[in-house]
Order: structure tokens, then sequence, then C-alpha cells
């Protein structure tokens, strides 16, 4: 019997071929999830942040955010995948296959998730923030007290949009040898030359990975109060 | 009489080609309490807006302390200020706005607190401790752990006004502080600003259409028009005897639209 990383490939059947491949799927779907959530949170965090720095009132810290922005959002995924894997190292920067893909992935979802933001801080009331000026409270104090937490409830379902789109995004990593779900599928493929198991598995494993994040997202959109975040 | 505490002089406002006011002279006392009145569009709350740093202004200086408020002194010239000027000046006025502006994701008493322990430096102990004092004095210290939204619009302003009494200033400004309120939540609104009226030290002004509280409370009511103060005076001058026919035309159509209210004893109109 053939077998891939020691495991079994049983082709008697359909049934016992998708039984036996179960396991290395799964290790697939633990690197699909992992490089899912770690990018998802770079993409908020950096995209917020870019958010930020277009509202500066300084155009030379406000335009060449645009410029980032919009180029990140203009060049495909793969591109930037394959320059930050294929090109960095020329220049002395290493990292695991895996840690590019996820920085990858986090980075081209960040210029979508600011966009997100700038509506979100955009539809903040403008009384808030003269409320905010006549108490004399900084920049900063006005975005981390008063604007962000009531901008928060009003991105999430766009934001929910872009994590179920960024999970049908992993597969890109396959073409830098991270071990993927899909990459998993089409190794186990090659190996007895049947792809239908394996590709309808992944399939099926995506779609539940995908209504799970769908779910979790409705779930934040009705516990998070819609006037914000809330400050004790 | 001792120096003004505000002092606007030949203040230039302007959106785009929209003069709101022009060479505009406007001086109020310490302790004095002015009421604004005028049709809209007039400049009155523009005049309140300007003195809160919420617009700028095109020309002319405003004084606040005798100490330029949009300017800073450079030798002998003045220049525009920078905003840590700004944040200086602010501190000495504060101010009510129509909408109240209440932070909606933080309790009654975080709004309190938040400005006077993150801009004055006060520590979070004496921050709710005299938060839970303004509350009593609004009536309002059974709330300090709701949220806005549970409040009605009346219960709002009496908080956004011990919000704005926290940080201690010395002029207070109210912009129609109860023209967005059901007529029975006005009374309660009044109540709170008359009882600070007593404050003698506080200076404040009041944009509003209220006569009975200019009545009470102003000291002075100024009426604008085209932005200007055309008429000024005692408010039993004003109201009783009115100099100009502008003025005149324009307290008739309030007390009708006070009357109407009253007869309707419902809906407000703004």
């Amino acid at each position: 019997m053939m077998t891939l990383f020691g495991h079994p490939l049983n082709t008697a059947s359909h049934w016992t071929f998708f039984v036996s491949i179960l396991p290395l799927i799964f290790k697939g779907l633990i690197i699909t999830v992992e490089a899912t959530i770690l990018g998802f949170l770079v993409a908020l965090g950096l995209g917020l942040i870019f958010a930020l720095l277009r509202r500066v009132p300084v155009r030379a810290v406000s335009w060449p955010t645009v410029f980032v922005i919009e180029f990140v959002r203009d060049t495909p995924l793969l591109v930037q995948l394959y320059f930050l894997y294929f090109v960095l190292p020329v220049y002395g920067v290493r990292m695991p296959a895996f840690i590019t893909g996820l920085l990858a992935l986090g980075i081209q979802y960040s210029a979508y998730t600011s966009e997100v933001y700038r509506a979100g801080l955009d539809a903040v009331d403008r009384g808030q923030w003269e409320a905010s000026k006549a108490l004399n409270l900084s920049t900063v104090r006005t975005y981390r007290d008063v604007v962000i937490p009531q901008a928060i409830p009003r991105v999430i379902p766009a934001m929910g949009n872009y994590l179920v789109s960024m999970i049908k995004d992993t597969p890109v990593l396959s073409a830098v040898t991270v071990l993927e779900m899909l990459s998993m599928a089409q190794m186990i493929g090659d190996r007895v030359f049947r792809y239908f198991v394996p590709l309808t598995t992944v399939g099926l494993f995506f779609l539940i990975v995908t209504l799970f994040a769908s779910a979790l997202v409705r779930f934040l959109e009705r516990v998070l109060p819609k006037q914000g975040i809330p400050l004790k | 009489m001792s120096e003004p505490i505000v002092r606007f002089e030949k203040v230039v406002k302007k959106f785009g080609d929209l003069v709101v006011l022009r060479d505009f002279d406007f001086e109020v006392y310490p302790g004095e309490k002015v009421v604004l009145m005028g049709p809209s569009g007039s400049g009155k709350s523009t005049g309140l807006r300007i003195l809160m740093t919420l617009e700028d202004i095109q020309g002319g200086v405003v004084y606040i302390d005798s100490e330029p408020l949009w300017h800073e002194r450079k030798g002998d010239k003045l220049v525009p200020a920078h905003e840590r000027h700004l944040r200086k000046m602010r501190n000495k006025v504060g101010m009510v706005f129509q909408h109240f502006n209440l932070f909606p994701n933080m309790t009654v008493l975080r709004n309190i607190t938040e400005a006077p322990v993150h801009v004055l430096g006060v520590s979070k102990q004496e921050a709710r401790e005299r938060a839970e004092g303004l509350l009593e004095l609004v009536g309002l210290l059974d709330k300090k752990d709701a949220m806005p939204a549970q409040l009605s619009g009346g219960q709002k302003q009496r908080v956004a006004i011990a919000r704005a009494m926290a940080m201690r200033p010395r002029v207070l400004m109210f912009d129609e502080p109860t023209s967005a309120l059901d007529p029975e939540m006005v009374g309660g609104v009044l109540q709170v600003m008359k009882d600070l009226a007593d404050e003698h030290d506080l200076t404040m002004i009041v944009v509003t259409h209220e006569m009975g509280f200019a009545r009470d409370v102003a000291d002075r009511v100024c009426f604008f028009d085209g932005g200007q103060i055309v008429e000024e005076g005692d408010p039993e001058q004003i109201f009783t005897a009115p100099k100009t026919e502008r003025c005149r035309q324009f307290l008739r159509s309030v007390l009708k639209e006070q009357e109407e209210e009253v007869e309707e004893g419902g809906e407000t109109t703004h």
C-alpha cells in the first residue's frame, strides 16, 4: 500500500480512501486555520495603522500611506508572496515559508481592512469629535476612548466578509511550499493518481471553516453593543 | 468694571463666500450671564463655536482673559496659534451642545470623569467623587452607571452639563441646549442652568430662545442679526421695549411659536 509521510493511503474504495487521508488533511487544516488567524490579526492591526496614518493632517504622512495602500491593493497576492519569499532573502531577510505566507496574506488584506476602518471612522458622528475637543481630549485619547470604540461595531460585518475571503485565499501559500490543506490534497493525489476524494474533502473542510467563521462574525455582531465597545 | 473675560475684536468669520460674522465686537465680563438671541444663521452659535475653538476665524482677534485665543504673541506681533496654545486656552471654556454629544460607549460616570482624569490629571478617585457631586446637583446620581442610550433627552442634557462643569471652566457656553428636547423635558434642564447661574463666579453665555429663562437669569440679552449684535440690554428692556424693528419682529415670532407649543402641548419646533 502507498504511504505519504508514513500514513497508509487505502484506495480500496472512496470511503476507505477518505478515512485514510483524514489525518493528513487535518494537518493541512491546522496550517490553514493558523495562517488565517495570524494573517487576519496582521490585517486588522496593520489596517488600523494605515487608516489612522491616512488621517494624519500632514501630507508627508497621509500621501505615502495612500500610495502604499493602493499599491498593495492593486497588485496580486501571488506577486507579493513571491516577492517576500524570493526577493527579500536576496537582501538578507529570511523567514520561514509559513511566516512569509501569513505576512503576505496580512499585508494584502490590511489594504482592504484599512478602507473598512476608514468608512467606520468617518461614520462616527461629528458631534463626538466636537465634544472631545470641547473637553480638550488629546487626539490620541479621542481615537482611543471615543472614536475607535464606536467605529468597531460598525466595521464587523465588512471585516467578516474579508475574513471569509482570506480563508479562501490561503491555498496561495502552497506556492511557497507551505503544506496547507490544498497542497496536502495535491500531494496525496499525486501519490496515488486519484484526485476526486482528496479535493472533495478539502472543499468540504473549507466550507466548514468558512461557515464557522461566518457564524462567529454574526455572533460578534449580535453581542457587541451598537453604540460602541463600552468603557466603564 | 474689571477686564472682560471674553472679548471679540473686529472678528470676521466666513464659510467660503458666506460672511457669518463681520467686524464682530462683543465683550463678556467675569460672572456675567449673557443670553444671545436672533434668527438662525445670524452668527450667535458661530460665535460660541469660535470661542470653543471648533471654528477658526478669518480676521480680528478673540481674547479670553486678555490673552489671544487664536493667536500667540511673538514679540509685539500676533501670529496664528499652534495646537499647544489652543489646548491651554480651551481649558478655560466649556460647552453644552444642542444634541448633547454624550459618549454613547461610556457610562454616565465615565462621560464625566474622562476629561478630568485624562486632561487635567485628576486622580480617578477624586474625579469620581466630584462627578457624583455634580450628578447630585443635576439630580441624576442614581443614573451614574447607566449608559446614555438609557436616558431621556432631558437627562442626557443634564449629564452633558455635569460633564462640562467637571472641567471647571471659567466660561460655560450653551448652544441651544433645550431646542432638541421634548417640551416636557425643557423645564428640568432650564432649572439646572438656573441653579448654575447662582454660582457667582461662573460666566455663562447661552444661545436660547427661552425668554422666561433669559428674564430670570440673564444680566444682558444680545440680539443678533446678519452677523452683528444689533441690540443689547437687560432682558426687561429688550423684551418690553425693543428699540429696533428687527428685534420686535423676531420677538413676536418667537412668542407666537412658544404660544403655539403650549396650545399643542406637544411637538417642539426648531
